[in-house]
């Protein structure tokens, strides 16, 4: 039955898919069988509440959480549980939640740790320097000096600087005031133009839902509900996001 | 006074030569290398082996000592030590310290418990006459040279260089470095290597300049962790620092009583553990 989904998902040429994908962390199960798959050149956001499996999820995509192989299908191949190392050189490149900036390098020794992956494309120095010009002026600083929004553009240029298939955004907002995801969100219509797939996970569900083609709503390590943002009610998300209707009023 | 000032500086040149090894482990792995002065002492016997053997080439045989010292350092950290590291240092400690007694033993079993010296071709009795009644000792003076020289070397490599982006992005954040394509084992390898490059340097400097014996070890590996506590971790030119207070210290000691030097170098150390414990120029956080 495995082989004939796995079948099924090929044919359809998903640029990401997983099926059944599972993940521990220690003895925890974190991930109980998410089905997913993500189009070229789609942004989906996934939305979730804290410790629904979100970051979870992004690890596993991204190899910092060892999953079984046949379980994450990117291009074609799988690659579950690879080195993060292998899946950064094939395409797939990741915004860690909190930035996770190198506090020793400065702004463009930060960028250029993203280019260590070796693909080229359109994203380099000047052109990142281009869409946020601030960068440019604060590039010899050290990264970790910079506000938290500049900090969030250093952290998505470095990943940008991979130039990927897909970029796994996580947690973009975390701690930063409205109108700076603002200015960080729209930056987003550029980095798509390219053709680059974007997943972001968000607690922001109506940023969420502003910014992507699709949605799925996570909760207790399932995928509780997918489907296009614009046609997603918010009584269907309250549910999908906690399980219970009548919870709606206490957030 | 100048004399004493000179000698002091030109003895933690070689303290810093015994230090930069131990700085740049720590500094990029958080590894404490306990055999630090037995792997000085080795390539130090090394060193005088090999010139003993191609006794036509004694120049060359040393020299060949180099790449030698980078690739065993490479292999050991790739294949010992990184299977030391993570969150507790305890692992890392007790396979350096194990690593200590068993070159140590090796040591004595090949080449006995004598003392022996490197021949530098009369380059340890030559001086230069700097003025009426002071002069220095060449030896002593190329050390300090290549003190400096090293510590000028890490330091742009570590500030200027891909590979030093790459050896201070894996000690910032191991985790989000790999998810940059980095393999930290492959970082962590280099680094060692490197280490023990400036080691082998300072095996062949100390077996020229006095007579090495097997059991030298742990009085080297006391100079060079004291030079690097008294500088502050992760910073090279903090460690040269370090290096030249304990040079200078001691040297006063000896002055007042041949038996005060060290002990003089460790209440130094004291001091400086009291008044400032994270040492002078720190760079490491946490």
């Amino acid at each position: 039955m495995g082989v004939e989904s796995r079948d099924a998902r090929g044919a359809t040429m998903s640029l990401v898919s997983t099926t059944s994908l599972t993940a521990f962390y220690g003895d925890a199960q974190a991930l109980f069988g998410i089905d997913f798959r993500l189009e070229e050149g789609e942004l989906i956001a996934v939305i979730g509440a804290n410790g629904a499996g979100k970051s979870t999820f992004l690890k596993a995509l991204t190899g910092l959480v060892k999953v079984s192989r046949e379980s994450i299908q990117f291009d074609g191949e799988p690659v579950g549980g690879l080195p993060p190392g292998q899946i950064v050189k094939r395409g797939l490149a990741m915004v860690p939640e909190g930035r996770r900036l190198f506090p020793s390098l400065s702004v463009e020794e930060n960028l250029l740790m993203g280019a260590f992956a070796g693909r080229l494309g359109p994203w380099t120095l000047p052109r990142l320097y281009k869409m946020f010009p601030i960068l440019e002026q604060k590039k010899r600083l050290p990264a970790t000096s910079l506000s938290g929004g500049q900090q969030q553009m250093v952290a998505i240029g470095r990943a940008l600087m991979s130039n990927p298939k897909v970029l796994l955004c996580d947690e973009l907002s975390l701690g930063l005031a409205p109108i700076i995801i603002k200015e960080i969100y729209d930056a987003m219509p550029a980095i798509t133009a390219e053709g680059m797939s974007v997943v972001i996970v968000e607690q922001d569900v109506t940023v969420a839902q502003r910014v992507s083609r699709r949605v799925y709503c996570f909760q207790e390590g399932r995928v509780s509900l997918e489907g296009a943002s614009d046609a997603l009610t918010r009584e269907q998300i309250s549910q999908a996001y906690f399980g219970m209707i009548e919870q709606e009023s206490h957030s | 006074m100048i004399e004493i000032l000179i000698q002091g500086l030109l003895l933690g040149g070689l303290y810093c030569l015994f230090a930069l090894g131990l700085s740049l482990m720590f500094g990029v792995m958080r590894l404490t290398n306990i055999a630090q002065g037995d792997f000085i002492v080795l390539a130090a016997f090394t060193a005088i082996a090999a010139a003993s053997l191609f006794a036509s080439h004694p120049v060359l045989a040393v020299g060949a000592l180099f790449p030698v010292a980078f690739g065993f350092g490479y292999a050991l950290q790739r294949y010992v030590l990184n299977g030391t590291l993570g969150k507790d240092p305890l692992p890392s400690l007790v396979v350096t310290f194990g690593l200590s007694i068993v070159i140590q033993n090796a040591l004595l079993e090949t080449f006995s418990a004598d003392p022996r010296s490197l021949e530098s071709g009369g380059l340890n009795t030559q001086s230069l006459q700097l003025a009426e009644g002071l002069s220095i000792g060449t030896l002593p003076l190329l050390i300090f040279a290549a003190a400096v020289a090293c510590t000028f070397a890490l330091q742009t490599l570590f500030q200027h260089t891909a590979l030093g982006r790459a050896f201070r992005a894996v000690s910032d954040d191991k985790e989000i470095a790999e998810l940059m394509g980095l393999d930290s084992r492959k970082v962590y390898a280099l680094a060692t290597g490197i280490a023990f490059l400036v080691i082998a340097l300072a095996g062949v400097f100390q077996g020229m300049r006095t007579t090495v014996a097997p059991s030298d070890g742990p009085l080297l590996l006391l100079f060079a962790f004291q030079a690097v506590i008294i500088g502050g971790m992760g910073s090279f030119w903090g460690t040269f620092i370090g290096a030249m207070a304990l040079g200078l210290t001691q040297q006063i000691g000896f002055r007042i009583d041949p038996g005060w030097g060290i002990w003089f170098g460790h209440l130094m150390f004291l001091g400086v553990l009291v008044v400032r414990p994270q040492g002078l120029f720190p760079k490491t956080r946490g």
